[in-house]
This record gives C-alpha cells, sequence and structure tokens, in this order.
C-alpha cells in the first residue's frame, strides 16, 4: 500500500480515503488542494479524515497523501507575541497569503524561520545533557527568555555546542550520537509532554480580581471552571485574567468564539501595560483564534494546540495560564464530528467519550516539576457556555467533576449590572487549605479569618433577604438592619470591580485585605455607636465612609485607606454625640 | 461533467434526493432537477460518495419521481452580484421577484462566504445614533456589530426594526446605510408592511429585498440569508456602502434547518435542532464587521421570535451566545400599551463601551446609561415586594426608586413611532427624569457629571 489514496465520500468536515496506508492520527492532505486534515478513524481499507478546512467543491475520486506524521506544533523563539489559527498556522501570514477572508490550501510556517535569533549557551563541549534539559536561551521578549531544550526522548554526550545568531532551525548542538538539535522542536499536539512529578499547588495565582482572590482563590498549577449564560462576563472575566494575573505567560484559546472579540484583544493587548512587570502584555502571551465561522475541526484542535504550546513554557520552568473560551465551542466541535461518523450519541446528542475527553485536557493542567527539575506549572482557566445557563448539561458537569474552583456567572447579576457577576453563594474554590499558608506568610496572618468573616456576612445576608422579600427591610430589627448593610458593602465596595477602570480593574492583593479589614471595621465601630445610642441611619450616612468606597477608583489608594478608616470611625463615634 | 443527465434516483425523503451511478459530484455542488412536465428545481449536494450522492432540494420534492433528470453543474452555489442589486426584488433563490430583468453579473459570488480572519478584522467603534432612547442609551448599536432584536410573536418588532432602518445614522452625519433585507418565512402580509413602509419613505431605492414567504419551499430558507449577506458584502467591501441587513424570521431559518436535519436521520441536538446549529448560525452572523483597508461595513440586525417567549429556547439561546448582544422585546410592556416595549434589563450591546464617550456621543454616556439601569432595575425589583407588603413599609430610598421605574418606563422607554432622539436629547431626559431620586442615592453617577448635567446645577 502506498502513502497515496483517493477520497470515497465527503460530507462536511469529514472525508472518507481508500487505499492509503494510515494510521490513526496521521496528518493528510485531502484533494488537489491540499487541504490539511487528520485521520480520526479507521474501517479496514477506509480512513475517515476530519478536515480543518472548507471541503465544499472537493470531488471523490481526488487524491488524498499521507503525511505519516502526526498533528505537531512547532515549537521554539518566535511563538510569543503571535496569534494563530487553531492549527497554529499564524493569522498575520494568512492575511498576507489570502486576504482579509480566509480562504483555503495554504501552509504557514508557525514562526518565521529565517529570523536569527541570538543564542547562548549553557552547557559545554563534554557535558552529559539529559531529555528536557536546558542547553541554551534567547532572549526572545524583553521579559521572557526562552530556554532551548533537549527534546523529550533525547540525550547523550555533548560534541559540539554553538554560541551567535542562528535560525530556528540551524543546528545549534551535536550529541555525541550524532544527534543534531535545533532551537525547534516539534511536538505531537494530543500527548501531553512529560514531566518527572506533579506537586500540589501551594501558591495562588494572583489574578487582582477581588471575588476570585479573596473568596475562591485559584492556585497555580489548578485548573478553575467559568460556566455562565450568554452576557454574563464570561469573556470580560478572561480577558481580566489574561491582562492581570501574574503567572509568567498567558495562553489565549478563543476557541469558537466572536470574531470582533479577537479583534478587540488583539487591539488592545499590545497597548497594555502587564501590571506585574510594567512592561508590553503581548510580550508574554501567545493567541489562538479560530472563530465561531472558521472550520469546526480546527477548532476541536485548538486547544490541543494552545495547551501543548502552555505545556512546553512550563517545561522551562515558567508559570503559564491557559485560558480556554470557551470549551462549550470546543465539545460542540467534538459533537459535530461525532454526528458526522455517525457514532452512537451519549447525553444531548455529544459523544459518548465527551467527559473522559474534558478531563483528559484539565488533567493537563497541574504545577510539576520538570525533567530538567525545575519547578513550573499550567493553570487552566476554561470558560463554560450551558445552554441557557443551564449546568446540568454534559460539558459543565463534565467541567465541575474534574476542577477544582468553581466561579459560577449568573446572569441575574450581571442585570443588575454587579460585575463581575461571579456568585458568591454558589461558587467554590477547594484550594484555600492549601493555599492558606501563603496567604498567612505573605499577606496577613490572619487572612483567612478575614476571609471567614466576609463569607460569613454575605451567607448571613442571604437568609435576611428572604425575609425581607416578606415583611420588608424596616421590619428588622436594627442589628439585622446594619448586617444588611454591611452586606451590601461587602457587594458595592469589594465584589464589585470594574474591569474596565484603569484603577479598579487590579487590585493588588494588600489593598484586598485592607479593604476586607475596612469593612469589618465599619461593623465594628457602627455596632459599638449603635450600642452607645446612635441611629443607624447617622452610622451609614457618615460621609467618611463614601469618601472610603469611592476612594478604591483613585491612584494611591493604599496609602490613603488606613487615614480614611480612621476618619469613618471618628464620624460614627461623633454620630452618637449628635445624638 | 455540466450537461449530464442522470436518471438514477434511488430514494426521495423530505427535502432530499438520493441517487447513485454517478460520476464524481463535488461536495456542495449546484443540482437541476428536471421532472416529466419539463419543471425545473434545484438542489445542492449535502454528500457524496462514489456509492450515493445526497441533494437536498430548495423547492421542495413535490412530483420527483425516478424519472426525473438529475444534473449536476459543476460549481457550487454562486449569486452575481453587481450594484443594479440596488433597488431590486429577488426571490429566496436569488431570481427577480419585481418583474426586472435578470441581474446583470459583475462577478459571481459563492454563496457560503469565507470567514473573516480575525487578524484581518478592525475594531467596530462608530456610534450608530437609531433615535431610539432605550437603545441609543442602554445597548447602544455600533457600525459593524451584529444585534439581534429577540421577539415574539404578537409583539411590534418589525416597527422597531423598520424604524431603526429609517433612522440608523452617524451621529452629525447624513450618510445613508443600504439595507438588505433578508425575509425568510414570513407572511405575505408582513412583507407588504417591510416593503410599503420601505417605499413610503423612500428607502426601496436603497434597498436590496430577498423574499421568501411562508408558503415559499422551506428549505429555500437555508440560502435566503446566504444570498441576502453575499450581496451586502459585495456591497460592503467592494463598493464601499455601509450595509445594514435585517433579516426576519431567524425561527423560521432555525425551524428548516431541522427539517433537513431530521431527513437525514441525523443525530438530533436540543429539541430536534442539528449540533451544528451553533455552527451554521455562526457563519451567518459573523459575516458583519468592518475590515481593514475596506471603506464599508456590515451591520446585522436578524430577528426572532422566541417560541413560549422562552429566551432559553435554542433558537434564542445559540443567537446570544454569537451576537454581540441582544435587544429584548416585553410582552408585559407591550400589554402596557408601551412603545417601543423594549426590556432593557435582559438587553446588551457587548460593543457599547467601545463607541460611547466624550468623543463619539457624550462623556456622561456609560455614567448615566449605568445608573439609569441600576436604578430602573432596582425600582422594578421593589415592585415585587410592594405587591406583597405595600408601599408604605418601604423606605424613602426605595419609594424613589419605585416611583423612577415607572416614569423610566412612560418617559424614557415610550416614544412614537417617528419619534428621532438625538442622544443629547435622549440624555438630557435622563437626568431630568434622574432628577426625581435623591442625589446621595445616585451613586454610580461621577460626582463632576452630576455638577454639570444635573438640572439642580444646570441654569
Amino acid at each position: 500500500m502506498s502513502n497515496e489514496g483517493v477520497i470515497y465520500r465527503i460530507s462536511g468536515p469529514v472525508v472518507t480515503a481508500t487505499g492509503m496506508n494510515a494510521a490513526m492520527y496521521d496528518v493528510v492532505r485531502v484533494g488537489h488542494e491540499g487541504l490539511m486534515g487528520e485521520v480520526i478513524e479507521l474501517h479496514g481499507d477506509k480512513a475517515v479524515i476530519q478536515v480543518y478546512e472548507d471541503t465544499s467543491g472537493i470531488r471523490p475520486g481526488e487524491p488524498v497523501l499521507n503525511t505519516e506524521e502526526t498533528l505537531s506544533v512547532s515549537l521554539g523563539p518566535g511563538l510569543l507575541t503571535q496569534i494563530y489559527d487553531g492549527i497554529q498556522r499564524p493569522l498575520a501570514s494568512l492575511e498576507e497569503v489570502m486576504g482579509v477572508f480566509i480562504t483555503r490550501g495554504v501552509d504557514a510556517d508557525a514562526f518565521d524561520m529565517e529570523k536569527t535569533w541570538t543564542f547562548e549557551p549553557q552547557v559545554a563541549k563534554g557535558d552529559e545533557v539529559v531529555s528536557g534539559q536546558v542547553i541554551g536561551h534567547v532572549q526572545e521578549t524583553e521579559t521572557i527568555v526562552h530556554k532551548i531544550m533537549v527534546p523529550p526522548g533525547k540525550g547523550g554526550k555533548v560534541k559540539s555546542i554553538e554560541s551567535g545568531d542562528f535560525n530556528v532551525t540551524q543546528t545549534v548542538c551535536v550529541l555525541e550520537d550524532g544527534t543534531e538539535l535545533q532551537m525547534m522542536q516539534k511536538w505531537p499536539v494530543r500527548s501531553p509532554r512529560p514531566y518527572t512529578q506533579k506537586y500540589a499547588p501551594d501558591t495562588p495565582l494572583v489574578t487582582g480580581m477581588r471575588i476570585l482572590d479573596f473568596l475562591f482563590p485559584l492556585a497555580k498549577g489548578g485548573a478553575a471552571g467559568i460556566p455562565g449564560p450568554f452576557g454574563s462576563g464570561k469573556t470580560v472575566t478572561q480577558q481580566s485574567l489574561a491582562k492581570y494575573s501574574d503567572a509568567q505567560l498567558v495562553v489565549y484559546i478563543g476557541c469558537g468564539e466572536r470574531g470582533n472579540e479577537m479583534t478587540e484583544v488583539l487591539d488592545e493587548f499590545p497597548h497594555l501595560i502587564d501590571p506585574n512587570t510594567g512592561k508590553p502584555l503581548m510580550n508574554r502571551t501567545v493567541m489562538i483564534a479560530n472563530t465561531s465561522n472558521m472550520p469546526v475541526a480546527a477548532r476541536e484542535a485548538s486547544v490541543y494546540t494552545g495547551i501543548t504550546i502552555a505545556e512546553y513554557f512550563r517545561d522551562m520552568g515558567y508559570d503559564v495560564a491557559l485560558m480556554a473560551d470557551s470549551t462549550s465551542r470546543w465539545a460542540e466541535a467534538m459533537r459535530e464530528i461525532s454526528s458526522r461518523l455517525e457514532e452512537m450519541p451519549g447525553e444531548e446528542g455529544y459523544p459518548a467519550y465527551l467527559s473522559s475527553r474534558i478531563a483528559e485536557f484539565y488533567e493537563r493542567a497541574g504545577r510539576v516539576e520538570t525533567l530538567n527539575g525545575d519547578d513550573g506549572s499550567v493553570t487552566v482557566i476554561g470558560a463554560v457556555s450551558p445552554p441557557g445557563g443551564d449546568i446540568s448539561e454534559p460539558v459543565s458537569q463534565g467541567t465541575l467533576r474534574i476542577v477544582k474552583v468553581f466561579w459560577g456567572l449568573d446572569a441575574g447579576l450581571a442585570r443588575q449590572r454587579h460585575f463581575p457577576a461571579i456568585n458568591w453563594l454558589n461558587s467554590y474554590s477547594l484550594y484555600p487549605q492549601s493555599l492558606d499558608q501563603w496567604f498567612r506568610d505573605n499577606i496577613a496572618q490572619d487572612f483567612p479569618e478575614i476571609r471567614t468573616q466576609i463569607s460569613g456576612l454575605l451567607q448571613i445576608e442571604a437568609e435576611l433577604q428572604e425575609i425581607v422579600q416578606l415583611v420588608g427591610s424596616d421590619a428588622l430589627p436594627v442589628d439585622q438592619q446594619l448586617t444588611l448593610e454591611v452586606a451590601r458593602m461587602i457587594r458595592e465596595f469589594f465584589l464589585q470591580q470594574n474591569g474596565f477602570h484603569d484603577v479598579d480593574a487590579y487590585c493588588d492583593i494588600h489593598l484586598q485585605y485592607h479593604m476586607a479589614k475596612a469593612i469589618l471595621s465599619f461593623q465594628e465601630a457602627a455596632k459599638g455607636a449603635m450600642a452607645d445610642g446612635a441611629l443607624l441611619n447617622d452610622v451609614v450616612n457618615v460621609p467618611a465612609r463614601s469618601d472610603l468606597m469611592r476612594g478604591r477608583f483613585e491612584k494611591g489608594y493604599i496609602d490613603r485607606i488606613e487615614e480614611m478608616v480612621k476618619e469613618m470611625n471618628e464620624q460614627i463615634a461623633n454620630a452618637v454625640e449628635a445624638n | 461533467m455540466t450537461g449530464k443527465e442522470y436518471r438514477t434516483i434511488t430514494d426521495v425523503k423530505g427535502p432530499l434526493v438520493f441517487l447513485n451511478k454517478t460520476e464524481p459530484v463535488a461536495f456542495g455542488e449546484i443540482v437541476t432537477l428536471r421532472l416529466a412536465n419539463g419543471d425545473i428545481k434545484n438542489g445542492q449536494v449535502l454528500d457524496t460518495s462514489d456509492d450515493l450522492v445526497i441533494v437536498q432540494v430548495f423547492e421542495g420534492t413535490a412530483k420527483i419521481n425516478r424519472e426525473t433528470g438529475v444534473t449536476f453543474m459543476g460549481d457550487v452555489f454562486k449569486l452575481p452580484v453587481s450594484t443594479d442589486l440596488v433597488g431590486r426584488i429577488l426571490d429566496g433563490a436569488g431570481r427577480p421577484r419585481d418583474g426586472g430583468p435578470e441581474i446583470v453579473a459583475e462577478e459571481k459570488a459563492d454563496i457560503i462566504g469565507a470567514a473573516i480572519n480575525p487578524y484581518s478584522r478592525q475594531s467596530p467603534h462608530d456610534f450608530i445614533q437609531t433615535g431610539i432612547s432605550a437603545i441609543d442609551c442602554c445597548t447602544t448599536l455600533v457600525r459593524g456589530q451584529k444585534l439581534p432584536i429577540f421577539s415574539a410573536s404578537g409583539l411590534p418588532h418589525n416597527d422597531i426594526a423598520l424604524q431603526i432602518a429609517r433612522q440608523a445614522k452617524l451621529k452629525d452625519s447624513d450618510e445613508e446605510f443600504i439595507v438588505v433585507f433578508c425575509a425568510m418565512g414570513i407572511t405575505a402580509e408582513e412583507y407588504n408592511f417591510f416593503r410599503s413602509d420601505l417605499e413610503r419613505t423612500g428607502a426601496l431605492e436603497n434597498a436590496v429585498l430577498f423574499v421568501n414567504l411562508a408558503d415559499d419551499p422551506a428549505v429555500e430558507r437555508i440560502i435566503t440569508p446566504r444570498l441576502a449577506l453575499t450581496a451586502a458584502e459585495y456591497l460592503a467591501f467592494e463598493k464601499d456602502y455601509h450595509v445594514l441587513v435585517i433579516y426576519t424570521d431567524m425561527t423560521n431559518y432555525c425551524d428548516a434547518l431541522r427539517q433537513i436535519g431530521a431527513a437525514r436521520e441525523e443525530v438530533p441536538g436540543r429539541r430536534g435542532y442539528p449540533g451544528y446549529m451553533y455552527t451554521d448560525l455562526a457563519m451567518l452572523y459573523e459575516r458583519a464587521g468592518i475590515v481593514k483597508g475596506k471603506k464599508g461595513s456590515i451591520t446585522q440586525f436578524p430577528i426572532l421570535t422566541m417560541p413560549g417567549d422562552d429566551i432559553t429556547h435554542p433558537i434564542p439561546d445559540l443567537s446570544g451566545y454569537i451576537t454581540e448582544g441582544q435587544i429584548v422585546i416585553s410582552r408585559e410592556l407591550h400589554q402596557q400599551g408601551i412603545y417601543p416595549p423594549i426590556n432593557v434589563l435582559p438587553s446588551l450591546s457587548r460593543l457599547m463601551g467601545s463607541c460611547i464617550g466624550a468623543e463619539t456621543t457624550r462623556e456622561d454616556h456609560k455614567s448615566v446609561s449605568d445608573q439609569m439601569y441600576a436604578a430602573y432595575a432596582q425600582g422594578r425589583e421593589l415592585r415585587g415586594l410592594v405587591a406583597i407588603v405595600g408601599e408604605d413599609a418601604l423606605n424613602e430610598r426605595d419609594k424613589q426608586l419605585l416611583d423612577f421605574s415607572g416614569v423610566f418606563e412612560d418617559q424614557f422607554l415610550r416614544q412614537s413611532r417617528d419619534e428621532d432622539r438625538s442622544i443629547d436629547e435622549t440624555l438630557d431626559l435622563c437626568w431630568t427624569l434622574m432628577s426625581s431620586i435623591d442625589t446621595k442615592y445616585l451613586v454610580r453617577l461621577d460626582q463632576k457629571w452630576i455638577e454639570k448635567y444635573h438640572p439642580d446645577n444646570r441654569e
């Protein structure tokens, strides 16, 4: 049998070919135009292929060429700041070749193969190197040093090593056994990259979003799911995370989402400054954009392309955060292909292997000891778009079974313009246990206790609100009315955060702690004053409290907040005398 | 290959025809079917293999039998396009319906349309003033946006769409839109309403109509919006026009999609709609936008009626995940006699942030819109409480908010069908209405805007 077959059948993105010596997941070139596809099923001589480009106009009888390689990504200097489609073709290169509309049959290198990078070796002739070991590095962007590693599965004694300017395909190192190493390596996207061992996460991914960091923290190397109906702010939350989280690298996958939204990200990111390094955000970002109208099979591949790139940077010892928006579109791509294959469906038409695919994907997150002994992590944050916002559907459920953090977006909150519209009553994080030590050591000894008090107040509010719904708030005793006021302060002053405001969009974690303390301080002062006879109305309406609350929109708030709290407490104390 | 006629039909099922023993047929190829009485029907290849070809017939399969001759045209479906399209009325398959001549093609465009490279898009940022306060203030429309109207049967979505088509313009500009109107399965009465209104205002000369009515073949509806969008793309990206595409009713389109899925015995998704409906709808909605280096733009206004007023029904649900917001029409407001009955609470414009502010609308727009929205939301919520405990149980703040919600509906939402409010008028109206609430409760307004725009501080 040869590696060239012919097309037997075409049904949308699924093509069947015969006469080709194919193995599972081989990449093939379909038709006269050489459209890229991947073998996903074999029946005797027939190979079923999912094609990553539009198949209109292709006929049975056209040739299919098997490249005998699996779907792989190119990894090396030049990845950062790129924006790719689902199969790692740079969108900028596609524009050069095809113009503004994406046509088909065009191949593009993942990055500039001619560009030279200054390679600085870190090992010498005669050194023994092993899989994953760093042999040298390249300053890829201002902030990121790209470490050149021995590809997994290779190793030996260094015969020669170069130094100076090379492009990514030139050999920079030769081993005794004749293995030549280049700065670029390839890795099949569907196989996780190897590591030595997984650790338990113990450091939070600080996001600058108060409700996330303070109430429902995510660990570096953890996995989080953000389900929510449309309009509840999934994309805005994901983008905020991409902008402000303290990961060293960000891989952002726009999977089956809106074209204009990706454009917005593309326009915005080059001008945004990373609050953690003070350098342009784009320098640490790789983007993958496979919008909803781009070929569905490439959408299926896009999440794997993304996570493989994330793992590659993890192997260099970086903390990488990956955002996938939205995993539901990925699942739908699987469903579409599965139905074309006439597979027996599971729930709601999704393939029976849906939950295991979701689990495998999230399991590629983690904090690991890399092959070279370094410490790196991949944190995965997946948006889920449940139909009608009902999370009993298969994708949400498959996700919740595996992730440890659940940030539940709520249409009701979004309608009240409470953003981020994360419901504090049903969201959860299973990480506080392992992260509390970090918070105690790095922020404040009583950080976990303050958190418990704040979330306790929100719980009590929810119970009181049920009564208020029946009898109105005036019927409550004053101490409970005060509790409602405090809870309102938590919601409006602390949980609400304006993702588009220059200052408020990112809130330092130390400041978060002080803001939470300020609320509790108000509660205490008000309680004291009211016990001494002050009126609730006077206590609540002291001008210094509004000043305190508005202050968060101004720069330098962290330096002034304690002063402002003091002022507030004095005014509250005066409210007693005024009465 | 063209010209060879096959009489090898084996099965006919719903809108699908199955035939075998053909030469290699391309996926998506256009097909003509010649009936015994000489009638011609058109179709498209849905599945092709050496053994079996499945053709979807646009005009329905009535009278097709094993004697029907099937010819493959050797090409995928293309629409002849030229600027002559403007001012014409075509049927759902792109043939003249107004008795005029065939369109003389400047070029033939593939109706499936290629995806716009996200890298080549330009972010929409031009504010479109619709003259409707609820939209301009709360769910601002941007040129290049796709903003559907979520309505339901018996509501005046058509009036709203027409009012937008009539009044939409850029602020301080007379530049007009070309309207591409696409009817899918609507009644002749509704169609006449649209046409006569476009005629009355003279807009018909600047419009292209693609019309598939309720008694036209259902399957044809699959291609009607694609034709309309192909025409829109040509006018926008080849001829520099700003195009406003209105299509109605997406629900009929989706039902046609379901019909074909069922005939193919596909595994259905929710409520029997095909699992690929999200992708299919995206292939339509995503054809809105602005691209680098081209002057024109495509703004989309799809109208859909939510079955049973249910916003979680798959059609509005999947649409909402693709479009950049939605305008929701409320039966409750309509029954109170308020026009336009737009419920701003579930309505949203995702691109609003990029087009409002000092340079485009007015510096206080964001602040005002947030405050109007928040106050109305709280006022509405209080209505539920008042129903139980009575108005007397409310405190001063809540009373003011409750009253505001009534004024909001009666004076802010309500306007006549030909009332064209400028954005300044709209925002000034907001300030007037909000002044009924004590300033200390207006926490979302920046102090500097209160000083500048609050009626108490203006002479």
